[in-house]
């Protein structure tokens, strides 16, 4: 078993593989804000999922992954894939 | 023709760009972008001083390749030089058609690599499009919000002059706006194995000699990166006086039979669709941008088209993609900036390091800029494989005072 993928594992993750939007505070209270507010559109989510899959040696279904609105969600499938 | 973008490798901006065309300085010198020892051709046109960062939002940065880059910026500051104010305009009355020749080499060649070499994991989900070949003009619709006719042509450095044909053709069916033009570069060495395949790029390694196009010491040309991006709108489109550079008055593009044929090739009988559509006479175009291969066979066939439209020694010519290196699918359109500010300013910009071959009967402007009264344009553009393409253009002030 892998060590829990955190919050801010998946910002970090996110600001890598896709950017952070400017107009945006990812340090503020974010784990139920969901992806589109924050910047991010369904691709970026994919590409964030597919680093966290090869970082933790995970496998996250490409659907459910899409299906995850927030980072709450992405992180409870990334953490159920374990 | 209301605004202009320009990323070239000898100026950012329409007057860098500009200022230095004039003058006669160049982009061209040794690749800094990759390592070229090893390969048979390393001069470039690079753009230099271009910081992504200062430009575009972080989100962009991670799924665009440099070209793509260069391209959201030229659009913005087409968008920004023509005052356009987009909320004005329904989403569905702008679009944006773009030209490209190869998509997105630079970023392909990463994601290819980190496929290779560590796995499909590794591959970023943005290679999806961030290769493709319509990737400049799905950036710039999304980032301003243009949801009208869109599209990319693909004709190799013809396609910067087929692009703003078909913008023009939306235009007419009843666009507002159409964001267009074309911006490419692969100065990679993925790339570079791609152009050195094609067997036209120059060996030589000094900047001044390595493309000399209608030049007896002509040997192939120095590829470049970057281009221009140019807003369209109707021309009876309600704005001040003034902020139009000017009009596209005709086009025409012809495909040439192969040379094995017999046949004979087909730019000349583009030049002549090209002054009919626009319904100009020969003596009406006031400089030609020449298309400029700098391959021997191919420098004859276009001055040989030229002289037989318009007569030897009949027209000024010229071909500023010396100081740049030829830009593939951003070639036309930053040709057709040069023209609109040639007109704009009564000059035509040199020719540089050419000295043409007398036979050619080319009234070539060499040395410095030539002091000119054109009114109207023609540019030439062709792309590998046999397109051909004409654009004439005249001033804004043009049907005033024919």
């Amino acid at each position: 078993m892998t060590d829990e993928i955190t919050l801010a594992v998946l910002k970090r993750t996110l600001r890598e593989g896709a950017g952070a939007d400017e107009a945006v505070d990812l340090d503020g209270d974010v784990l139920d804000v969901e992806f589109a507010e924050l910047g991010y559109d369904s691709l970026a989510v994919l590409e964030t999922a597919g680093r966290l899959s090869r970082e933790y040696g995970i496998a996250m279904d490409d659907d459910a992954t899409t299906a995850a609105k927030t980072p709450r969600q992405l992180l409870e499938l990334a953490n159920s894939s374990r | 023709m209301t605004g202009l973008g320009v990323t070239a490798p000898n100026g950012l901006g329409i007057e860098d760009y500009w200022s230095a065309t004039v003058r006669g300085r160049s982009g061209i010198g040794r690749i800094t972008r990759f390592d070229p020892d090893r390969y048979p051709s390393r001069l470039a046109g690079e753009v230099v001083g271009f910081e992504a960062r200062d430009h575009l939002p972080n989100r962009l940065l991670p799924q665009t390749d440099r070209m793509t880059r260069f391209a959201l910026v030229a659009a913005d500051w087409a968008l920004a030089d023509a005052g356009v104010c987009l909320e004005d305009l329904d989403d569905f009355d702008m679009g944006v058609i773009t030209a490209s020749s190869s998509g997105g080499f630079e970023f392909g060649q990463n994601e290819l690599r980190a496929l290779w070499s560590k796995g499909s994991q590794y591959v970023s989900a943005y290679q999806s499009f961030a290769w493709f070949y319509a990737v400049n003009s799905g950036q710039i619709s999304i980032r301003n919000g243009m949801r009208g006719p869109s599209g990319v042509l693909v004709s190799d450095q013809a396609g910067g002059l087929d692009a703003v044909a078909q913008a023009r053709r939306q235009i007419r069916k009843g666009s507002k706006l159409i964001v267009t033009g074309g911006v490419d570069g692969s100065i990679c060495p993925w790339g570079w194995a791609a152009q050195l395949a094609c067997g036209r790029l120059s060996a030589s390694e000094e900047p001044d000699e390595a493309f000399l196009p209608f030049d007896r010491r002509a040997r192939g040309h120095v590829s470049g990166e970057g281009g221009a991006l140019l807003t369209l709108e109707p021309s009876d489109a309600t704005r001040e006086p003034g902020t139009r550079y000017g009009e596209i008055a005709g086009y025409a593009s012809t495909f040439d039979p192969h040379p094995d044929s017999g046949r004979p090739p087909t730019l000349a009988k583009a030049i002549e669709l090209a002054l009919a559509d626009a319904e100009l006479s020969a003596e009406q175009i006031g400089v030609v941008f020449a298309d400029a291969a700098a391959v021997p066979e191919l420098d004859a066939v276009e001055a040989e088209a030229i002289s037989t439209v318009f007569g030897p020694h009949g027209v000024p010519v010229t071909a500023p993609k010396t100081m740049t290196g030829r830009l593939y699918s951003g070639a036309g359109a930053l040709d057709l900036v040069a023209a609109l500010l040639s007109l704009r300013d009564g000059v035509l910009p040199p020719t540089t390091n050419v000295a043409p071959r007398l036979e050619y009967q080319l009234d070539l402007v060499t040395g410095s800029a030539r002091p000119s009264a054109a009114r109207a344009a023609l540019v030439l553009a062709r792309g590998h494989g046999g397109f051909n393409s004409a654009m004439v253009i005249t001033a804004g002030d043009f049907r005033r005072t024919q």
